[in-house]
This record gives structure tokens, sequence and C-alpha cells, in this order.
């Protein structure tokens, strides 16, 4: 049995890079960009804000991912039919959360990476605010 | 100074950052990415047979009043193989199993279910991954549990084990 579970973790492990071979060609429109200039370049601004779901690190117009290729041909397809990036962008977080942009919006999960700096420059402010009026004390003290 | 204490406070802050820092290094964050299309309706779609002789799958088949799985899987995918018997099993205890074949060819198809079995009443054919995308699903294999509305309830990511067997059978059994 704990080999039987070792072997299916092994399997687990060798997932991804075996999940890349696959025998089909790429979509259509993975790799071959749309007529019009302005509607790709609507479509590239768009995949390139978006998350490869395989090679994580990645945005879909980066990834040689078959799923970011098939992503890519997902997004190419929607602009060309008329939808707008924010619709599209929408119906993706509706399927993979905010996880899947690179443009999250601003709410409990983000907050603190937004007001961070400036909670840290309040703080900052303060403690040498303390620091300059003790040191004055300090020079009127001093002998 | 009497707050001599004060004085290490940057020190322990470090610390805590070193720490966490390399508690994230040892253990790396969960990289599966759960699909947010639950408790929602089946995206609407009519997928082509995936091989002769089993019928394709259409997303009106999923709402017939039987709760079933429905297996993203494909014949590259070699945790696929892996999960074979699980979904025998399943099906010997009379759990109906629908398939989809992500992005494989027909002659693929019929050898994997040659090698290692076909618990599937229906197999769509998913070349360009749009369905798997359309139920933020993010890899093969991962298992839908469908209610018989035809809402998804549930999804299993990864191969489904043995021990989770029984766990599905019951979770579609209370659905009815």
């Amino acid at each position: 049995m704990t080999l039987r579970l070792f072997l299916l973790c092994l399997l687990g492990a060798l997932a991804l890079p075996l999940a890349a071979q696959d025998r089909l060609p790429p979509a259509p429109y993975a790799y071959q960009q749309l007529k019009d200039p302005a509607q790709e370049a609507r479509a590239k601004k768009l995949m390139e804000e978006l998350r490869c779901l395989v090679c994580q690190g990645q945005s879909i117009a980066d990834s040689d991912a078959p799923l970011a290729g098939d992503m890519r041909h997902e997004v190419r397809t929607k602009i060309a039919a008329g939808e707008s990036p924010g619709e599209i962008k929408a119906w993706l977080v509706a399927r993979y959360g905010n996880w899947v942009t690179y443009d999250p919006p601003f709410d409990m999960a983000t907050s603190l990476l937004w007001l961070g700096p400036l909670l840290f420059l309040a703080i900052g402010g303060w403690l040498a605010f303390g620091r300059f009026r003790r040191g004055g004390d300090d020079a009127e003290d001093a002998p | 100074m009497k707050n001599r204490w004060v004085l290490f406070v940057p020190l322990a802050i470090m610390g805590l950052l070193f720490g966490a820092f390399i508690y994230r290094l040892v253990t790396p964050a969960e990289t599966l990415i759960q699909s947010q299309w639950i408790n929602k309706p089946m995206p609407l779609f009519d997928l082509p047979p995936a091989t002769a002789g089993v019928e394709g799958l259409k997303s009106s088949q999923l709402a017939d009043g039987k709760p079933r799985l429905v297996n993203v899987f494909a014949s590259w995918c070699i945790p696929c193989r892996a999960e074979a018997p699980q979904l025998e099993a399943l099906k010997a205890a009379g759990v109906p199993i629908d398939g989809i074949a992500i992005r494989d060819r027909p002659d693929d198809v019929a050898m994997f279910l040659r090698e290692y079995g076909n618990p599937f009443d229906r197999i769509g054919s998913d070349m360009q991954s749009s369905v798997q995308i359309a139920l933020g699903s993010s890899g093969v294999p991962e298992t839908f549990l469908i209610d018989g509305k035809g809402i998804i309830r549930e999804q299993i990511q990864g191969v489904i084990l043995a021990d989770q067997v029984p766990e599905i059978v019951a979770r579609l059994e209370a659905m009815k």
C-alpha cells in the first residue's frame, strides 16, 4: 500500500512535464495573430496580464504550455467575436479566481499590499518625529 | 536607558521575517488552482465523440435527474492510467461517469480505453480545452461531481485514490 501510494505520488510529481506531451497541433489562434491589428493589440495586452495555469510564473502570452496556447486561442476568438478584454477577464476570473490575473483588484487580500507602504511611511514618520523631538530635549539637557 | 529590550525589537522582527521566508522555502505554497465554477450550472457545450463507438457529450445530457461524475482526462496523461481502477470501482458501485478527453486523438483514446478499461457512458472530445477552461479546470485528471439538475457541486483535482471511492459514492447518493 505504501509503495502504491509512493508510486502514485511519483506519478503526480511527473504529471506536469508529461502533460505537455499531447500529440495535437496547437489551436489555430495559439500562435497566430488576429488579422485586425487593433484587435490583436487588445488581445496581446490581455494575454500578458493573464497567468498560465501550468507554468504558474508566466503569463499565457509567454508560456508554451498547451493549455496556455488554448487559452490564447480562447482570448483571441472572444476578442474577434467582439467581446471586450474586461468581459473576457471577468469570465476567466469567475472560473479561476483572481489568481488568474496579474492585475488583481483592490480587496481584503490585496489591501495590505496597497496600503502597506502608506502604513510604514506613517510609522516611520511617527518614529522620526518622536526621535527628533527627544533629540531636541537631549540637547537642552546636555551639560 | 530603561527600555533596553526595545533595542531587540528590530532583531526580533527580522527573525520573524527570516523564519517566514524559510518556512515558505521548505513548504512551497499550494499550486493547485481550484475551480471557482462550483455550485454553478454546467457550461453549455456540445462535444463530438472522442472515439468511434462511444457517444459524444452534451451539457444538456448532464441534467437528467441522476447525479454523476464528469471525468476530465486524456490518453497522454500518465496519472489518468493510475486512476482507471478507481473509476472502474465507481462504475461498479453504480455511479454514472461521463468523460471529457482533452487535446486527444480518436486512435489514442481508443487505445487508452482498450488498455485501461472504459468506465465512461459518453466521452466528449475537447480538442482546444475550451470546455476545460469553461469549467475552471487546470489540468488532468480532474473529476467533477454533478447533481441531477446539472449543477457542479464539487471538483476533485488529481488522481482519485482508492480510499476516496466510498466517500464519492456517498456524496453522489446524498445528491439524489
